[in-house]
């Protein structure tokens, strides 16, 4: 029993977070940087803060994940850290030679007030950027928001920095991708081909870190959105930001930059929100749906109708990330099954809103919170008090797996202990006819494992 | 060993105090060090003839962690011992961090030893305690009494009661005590009577009114202490007695900070009721 000392009484708590449903920001502004062909994410901070976060990054996607650091001493701290990401911007583009370097800010030097705007504008007045590179920035301290907010403010910072509206209109759609995997990428990349509609995604993550074993070492894999590709989201007709609180504020950002007028939708995980995204292409682009995604969606159907009676009624715990929260609980309402107990360490009204909106509809006796003592400490005592069938989250759910003996699925950010994540998707039809194999095999594995056996069933 | 720091409104005249009493303590034959602590690194122009050529901070951004503690601290008038800790230009970085960086580095680097036989060391910090870097030279025991520089008008009145209130946060688990007030006249109506008033109701003493007198500016000029520019001046003397009164003081107490009306309700009395 790890989590022995987890009590079964709840009780209010106000200053204290136990085992968070969440972490840094910096993490996240890494991840959507790498989504950037050619870009090397850099951390103006202490060298813990990078290494931390890289290691999480390499850890998950079992790839080595660069980034650099302004390496702060007690010395940066105290004067600032301009000299240091001056020097670093400096060696970095000797050494390693990006096309891009996306600093992002640290809590340390965040509180000593370092203003990256203005110390990226010395680098290109100090002729320390060579012509045609790059250096964006984003301000990302982690006592605000989450890892969430981190990767919607480098996602941001991107739109901003790099969007130019030359007056001539592209026949293009932006695709604003809320954190999701590689392989969640590849999935609407794909999805957006079938349909016939050109699009620029990004970031886009695939190629980057599920690049294949070619036998020699990439620093810069040939994934990633390319400047050019960036640059003319300023031109498209329409973006679409997939994800309202990882995704939307650079949608928003394009807007008021190239006046691109933009919808959110939610990350099409499950059968409703893979609906929304087709339909939405198809009316922003004027395309049919082809038979080809109709039938997809025509498996996933059936095989929900199949098996729903292994499904109905179980009842799921589940903490991760607002973006894949929402459409994941409104999946498992669609599949009959009752999400019983919902946390996110994410903060944010907005999120709290629409979950409260989806449960109030469909399910009013879930046990719904999000914020600061949203963790898995309470996630874990409320499972004590209503046991659940089956639990969702990421890699640090096991625990809570185990102590209470639940079948457990991977799903959400940091997965560090299985594969699969950046190659299956969880996206699309296909995605969600994967999710709902998943859900199946956890349930009814569990269910070979308790069989008496004289109950133990070959076809079940 | 006694440690002392002071502090005050801005431009009240906290250095300018600080070092004239130390001159005089000097004069007594005690061995003293002062420490600056603020980034302007002014505290020790006039023991020294001219400002510290290097801080503490630019020490150890020049030479990294191989500071040798001859580098930071330099002999002044009467062998007293000064440093200054430095800080950032203006608008960058963070001062307070500052402060606490370059106090830890002179205690690693021994400048508090037995070796040194030191009597006193008189920590000088800018003024209001904004953040906790500023609040250094109080916590964990470094510095055990505090004298407060002010003056009859509200304003440096307002700033000491504000320092005692971060006195007083500290006071329980540093251990550190108020040993009064020291008056630095800006020749206000019923100066002494009010700050005599507000000392008493902080439940501390004004322990000396200094009288305001240009010579102090023409020594400052001078790049001295008016006890070394002219030790026969009437001012040099008044700077002396404060010098006595600090060394014989016994009066450390845990202040009392004023609500706001209580401190207002003082000024209309003393002040502009009169």
């Amino acid at each position: 029993m790890l989590l022995r000392h987890t009590s079964k009484e709840v009780k209010e708590r106000e200053g204290l977070t136990i085992n968070p449903a969440k972490t840094c920001q910096p993490i996240g502004a890494m991840y959507a940087a790498l989504g950037i062909h050619g870009c090397l994410p850099h951390s103006h901070g202490s060298q813990g803060c990078c290494s931390y976060h890289r290691s999480t990054l390499t850890r998950h996607y079992k790839e080595p994940v660069m980034a650099a650091t302004s390496s702060f001493t007690e010395g940066a701290s105290v004067f600032g850290g301009q000299a240091n990401l001056l020097a670093a911007i400096e060696t970095i583009f000797s050494v390693y030679e990006p096309d891009i370097i996306a600093v992002h800010s640290t809590c340390l030097s965040e509180t000593i007030g370092d203003d990256l705007q203005q110390i990226t504008r010395k680098a290109r007045d100090d002729g320390k950027i060579p012509e045609g590179k790059h250096v964006i920035f984003a301000s990302t301290p982690s006592f605000i928001g989450s890892h969430v907010t981190g990767y919607s403010n480098m996602l941001t910072g991107i739109a901003e920095q790099f969007a130019v509206s030359t007056g001539v209109k592209k026949n293009q759609i932006n695709i604003v991708a809320g954190w999701m995997e590689p392989s969640d990428m590849r999935e609407i990349k794909l999805l957006s081909k079938k349909l016939c509609v050109k699009i620029v995604l990004f970031p886009d993550t695939s190629d980057v870190l599920d690049a294949p074993q070619s036998g020699k070492h990439v620093f810069y894999p040939k994934g990633g959105t390319t400047v050019a590709e960036l640059q003319s989201t300023g031109d498209s007709i329409y973006s679409l930001a997939l994800g309202p609180i990882s995704a939307e504020p650079a949608a928003i950002a394009l807007e008021k930059k190239c006046k691109v007028s933009f919808e959110t939708l939610d990350i099409p995980i499950g059968l409703t929100a893979t609906d929304r995204f087709i339909m939405t292409m198809s009316e922003v682009a004027n395309v049919n749906v082809p038979d080809e995604i109709t039938e997809e969606r025509g498996r996933l159907v059936d095989v929900m109708a199949d098996m729903e009676q292994y499904l109905y009624g179980k009842k799921v715990a589940l903490f991760g990330d607002p973006d894949q929260l929402l459409p994941l609980t409104e999946f498992l309402l669609d599949l009959n099954m009752k999400p019983t107990h919902i946390v996110s360490g994410t903060p944010g009204q907005r999120f709290e809103k629409q979950m409260r909106q989806l449960l109030d509809e469909r399910s009013p006796e879930t046990n719904f919170r999000n914020g600061l003592q949203a963790d898995m400490f309470l996630l874990h005592q409320w499972m004590k008090n209503d046991p659940v069938d089956l639990l969702i989250g990421n890699t640090y759910g096991k625990y809570m797996a185990r102590d209470e003996d639940v079948p457990f699925i991977r799903f959400g950010f940091p997965i560090l202990d299985r594969i699969g994540h950046s190659y299956f998707p969880n996206v699309g039809y296909s995605g969600s006819l994967r999710l709902v194999e998943k859900i199946l095999s956890a349930i009814m594995d569990r269910q070979d494992r308790d069989a008496l056996e004289e109950k133990f069933e070959l076809v079940m | 060993m006694r440690k002392v720091a002071i502090y005050g409104k801005g431009g009240i005249g906290k250095s300018t105090t600080t070092q004239n009493t130390v001159a005089g303590l000097a004069e007594m034959g005690k061995k003293i060090m002062v420490i600056g602590c603020d980034p302007k690194a002014d505290s020790t122009r006039l023991l020294l003839g001219g400002l510290q050529q290097k801080t503490v901070l630019d020490t150890l951004r020049e030479e990294g962690e191989e500071v040798e503690l001859e580098d930071i601290i330099k002999p002044g008038y009467r062998n007293t011992r000064c440093t200054e800790s430095g800080g950032p230009e203006p608008g960058v970085g963070c001062a307070g961090r500052g402060i606490i960086t370059s106090v830890n580095l002179l205690e690693q680097l021994g400048a508090f030893d037995d070796e040194w036989d030191l009597d006193y060391v008189f920590y000088d910090v800018l003024g209001d305690v904004v953040c906790g870097g500023f609040a250094m030279p109080i916590r964990d025991g470094k510095a055990e009494e505090i004298y407060i520089v002010c003056s009859g008008e509200m304003m440096a009145m307002y700033a000491a009661n504000n320092i005692c209130k971060g006195i007083l946060k500290y006071a329980d688990t540093g251990g550190v005590r108020l040993g009064g007030l020291i008056c630095n006249s800006r020749n206000v109506d019923n100066e002494r009577q009010m700050i005599e008033e507000l000392a008493k109701k902080i439940g501390t003493q004004m322990i000396h009114f200094v009288p305001r007198n240009n010579f102090v500016q023409r020594a400052e000029i001078n790049r001295k202490t008016v006890i070394e520019y002219d030790p026969s001046h009437e001012q040099a003397d008044e700077y002396r007695a404060l010098a006595k009164k600090i060394d014989e003081n016994k009066m450390f107490v845990i202040p009392k900070p004023l609500e706001i009306e209580e401190l207002e309700a003082l000024l209309i009395e003393f002040g502009i009721a009169n």
